[in-house]
């Protein structure tokens, strides 16, 4: 006698209707989920970028770039506190890492000096004696945190950039030490980000050099020749290397029109402001240089001294370029360029055509699978096909629960698994037509068949589950998505047809008159 | 009335008389596979060569020699076009441009601007960047060669080590194959293609694990029976199982393959292709391959548990004899 004890069915019967409240939001439309209780779970099942269209960036922080910046500025102030300590040095540079200088005086109290000017100044500097030479770096500690730092810091400003853009959902989340992975849906122009995200956007304000000549090949200490943000300008300006302001003290910008030309017009915070003023006021009458990443915007002569903290800048923008301007100036400096190193964009078109092209393949492979089972197996294949359905809706509702994502390669799985979910049963039936047509007695043929059956499902299905487990490790984007309805699918279609269609067998068994013969 | 009672109840092929010409037809679909990947190549997509593919809708149908010489005089190397699916469905791949990202996203702008009013909507815009190119190509090749000694493992430590190994052969040989048909199509080896090798390695294995079950069911309980002889009732017994579920599976498939969009063809083709390949190789190579072995080396001499009800009633003589 097939014995099924009420707690299996009842545990059985609790799983399939979980699976139902589970996977009906995605199933039922709108207008019928509106009417339905607020206690039932709403989540839908999360559709990849492929499907709901929007773009996937991978970008990378460009650490060496970061890098760099911190060794001039560790230069730059090793140069001032050098001259300050009146300590005689030479030959000042960056080399392999490293900023390296030769002392005129190589004595050890000499050395001594250099180590007080400097290593209070900047955390974790490492003042290194080699021989006449003196090698500042930073110890591996100190640049593990910096670089960390660079990256938060980066993370925090993409995300403001973004958000400035008004994107709905975006999801910005750090991949491995130095990558950053964004995701945006429904984005109708990948390229307006890419152009907004790859700009480091550091400003600042310098004084010009007017003694110096533009045109010669090397500026003179304390300086550097830029060229002008205008590719059509190509006027070469002498900046001086000091900072003077810089757009980290600035708490708004805006896009505005001036006597009908756009440009922008910045407000500093208080500590800019009084920066802002004692520059103007101890200049007036020199040109004030405008430096956005390494390019002069403009270099206007100070009128007078500009004491409100607010300033206009203007360098011939167009009307997108200002408000492009604007937004990153109040979003802040990326630390470090960013690279971007994958994308995949899918416009709302295709994204629309690849989920009614997903729904009618899985629904004509299903039809087909349904008709052929209970061709051949009768009854039995509808038995068969009442767990299959069963499964589907298992695979929805678990990957609602998971909002795992549901991508087209995805939706392929999900029809793989309609194909292969029937082999379960398949084995099942032939196994109880071996048993009975050798002899068995219907109960027992039905015993002994699901008996037999259970271990070479386990056993095959568990292989097929290691190839798709390592897909998911080792595959990428809308392929994991493939790699986890498989995964899932075969564990549903294992649960649907070691137990639930046991449970209908058995019920048609107790049911009927059918004792004698079996239709299979 | 159900269709299966009108099936043949037992099948009576001789496989196993028939495995020297399996040997050979497998040798030489490897070998033939192999050479092709040599001289042909892999048609590779930029998931693993790095590089741009851009899909576009056109407004009108367009001429696509005119188009590609006005891309390719942007210098941006070679850039091939090709249809995809409709007349106005354009698909343009750039080659992986020299230098770093950077270089590659301003080649992705260049091409746009050059393509402007023509474009009616961009589809999709895949980029990856030597970097994440290289990546994905190892972990390609480590999450192929993973699964095999995965499954390799897990076999051996369910049956004996003779079937891991006939397994293991079957399954290199399915691989192979595999990404043979994709270089004989030339369709794009990409990542979804790697999918459609790996879900062939799990499905023939499936198939295969079937097939092995029955083998060692019989194995303990037909202690005299002639190898050979009980490899065949083995495939035979399950023959009609491992044809049905073919053909279920491919069912489905061939539903994805017309209907589930241009994206999908070359992984349900893959599939396809794959699901007759595993379906042969688990049938005509693996267990055949079996026969080369001595399945009872290890088991202790007795007597059969019980008779076979289904061999047609003699005695224990084999059936087919050497």
């Amino acid at each position: 006698m097939l014995h099924f004890p009420r707690w299996k069915i009842s545990i059985i019967l609790v799983v399939v209707f979980l699976g139902i409240v589970f996977s009906m939001p995605s199933l039922l439309p709108k207008s019928l989920q509106e009417q339905l209780p607020g206690w039932l779970p709403q989540k839908q099942v999360n559709l990849g970028l492929d499907l709901q269209g929007g773009s996937y960036l991978l970008l990378e922080v460009d650490m060496a770039f970061a890098e760099k910046e911190q060794l001039d500025s560790i230069l730059e102030l090793a140069r001032g506190e050098l001259r300050q300590a009146r300590i005689g040095y030479q030959n000042l540079k960056v080399k392999d890492g490293k900023v390296t200088f030769l002392l005129r005086d190589p004595s050890e109290k000499n050395i001594t000096r250099v180590r007080k000017a400097l290593s209070n100044r900047v955390p974790g500097l490492l003042v290194v004696d080699e021989k006449a030479a003196v090698a500042l770096a930073l110890s591996d500690a100190a640049q593990k945190e910096r670089r960390r730092l660079v990256v938060n810091q980066s993370i925090e400003i993409v995300r403001r950039r973004i958000d400035e853009t008004g994107m709905r959902e975006p999801s910005i989340q750090q991949q491995g030490e130095d990558r950053i992975l964004v995701q945006l849906p429904g984005v109708k122009d990948p390229e307006a980000i890419k152009a907004l995200l790859g700009k480091t956007a550091k400003l600042n304000f310098r004084l010009v050099d007017q003694n110096a000549d533009p045109n010669a090949l090397r500026a003179p200490v304390g300086a550097e020749i830029l060229l002008s943000s205008d590719a059509e300008d190509k006027r070469r300006y002498v900046i001086k290397k000091r900072i003077l302001v810089s757009g980290e003290n600035l708490s708004d910008a805006r896009a505005t029109f001036q006597e009908g030309q756009p440009v922008v017009s910045i407000t500093f915070d208080r500590v800019g402001a009084k920066l802002f003023a004692d520059a103007t006021l101890a200049n007036v009458g020199k040109p004030f240089a405008i430096v956005l990443d390494g390019k002069v915007i403009s270099a206007p002569v100070i009128r007078s001294a500009i004491l409100d903290g607010s300033a206009i800048i203007s360098g011939g923008f167009t009307v997108e370029a200002a408000e492009e301007l604007a937004v990153l100036l109040r979003a802040g400096a990326l630390p470090a360029p960013l690279q971007v190193l994958e994308e995949r964009s899918v416009g709302p078109g295709l994204g629309a055509d690849s989920i009614m092209a997903g729904k009618v393949a899985s629904a004509l492979g299903l039809v087909l699978v349904l008709l052929f089972m209970a061709a051949v197996y009768g009854s039995f294949g509808v038995m068969a096909n009442l767990a299959l359905v069963s499964n589907l809706v298992l695979i929805l509702a678990v990957l609602s629960l998971l909002q795992a994502t549901l991508t087209l390669p995805g939706i392929a799985g999900i029809v793989l698994t309609i194909g292969m979910a029937v082999d379960a049963n398949v084995l099942v039936f032939e196994r109880i037509r071996e048993e009975y047509h050798g002899g068995q007695k219907v109960h027992a043929a039905i015993q002994a068949g699901y008996k037999q059956a259970v271990t070479t499902i386990l056993d095959s299905n568990v292989t097929t589950l290691i190839a798709a487990f390592l897909l998911f490790q080792f595959g990428a984007g809308p392929i994991r998505g493939f790699a986890v309805t498989l995964m899932i699918g075969l564990a549903t279609s294992m649960f649907t047809a070691i137990m639930l269609t046991r449970l209908f067998v058995v019920l048609w068994l107790r049911r009927g008159r059918h004792s004698k013969s079996l239709p299979i | 009335m159900a269709l299966i009672q009108k099936l043949p109840r037992d099948f009576d092929t001789h496989f196993l008389k028939l495995r020297k010409a399996f040997f050979v037809i497998s040798a030489l679909l490897v070998f033939a596979s192999l050479a092709l990947v040599a001289t042909r190549g892999l048609n590779f997509g930029v998931d693993f060569r790095g590089g741009t593919l851009i899909e576009i809708r056109t407004k009108r149908v367009q001429d696509i020699g005119q188009l590609r010489s006005k891309l390719n005089a942007l210098g941006l190397g070679a850039i091939s076009i090709q249809q995809f699916g409709q007349a106005s469905d354009l698909l343009i791949n750039l080659q992986k441009q020299e230098g770093a990202a950077k270089e590659q996203a301003t080649a992705i702008k260049k091409v746009k601007d050059a393509l402007g009013e023509v474009v009616e909507e961009y589809r999709r815009v895949e980029f990856v960047g030597p970097k994440v190119g290289e990546e994905l190509k190892i972990s390609g090749i480590l999450a192929t060669i993973l699964s095999l000694l995965g499954i390799g493992l897990y076999i051996w430590l369910r049956f004996e080590w003779q079937f891991s190994f006939a397994a293991l052969a079957a399954l290199l040989h399915d691989v192979i194959v595999t990404v043979g048909f994709f270089s004989l199509t030339q369709y794009e080896f990409n990542l979804s293609a790697l999918a459609a090798v790996l879900t062939v390695a799990g499905y023939s294995i499936n198939d295969t694990v079937v097939i092995f079950d029955c083998v060692r069911d019989r194995l303990r309980r037909f202690k005299k029976l002639e190898q050979n002889d009980l490899l065949d009732r083995a495939i035979n017994k399950t023959l009609s199982r491992t044809l049905l579920t073919s053909v279920t599976t491919l069912l489905a498939l061939f539903a994805l393959f017309f209907f589930g969009g241009e994206v999908l063809r070359g992984l349900s083709l893959g599939l396809i292709f794959g699901v007759a390949v595993g379906t042969y190789s688990s049938v005509a190579l693996a267990v055949p391959l079996l026969s080369l072995t001595d399945l009872r080396a290890s088991q202790n001499k007795g007597e059969d548990k019980e008779d076979d009800p289904t061999l047609p009633k003699k005695d224990s003589t084999p059936i087919n004899p050497r």
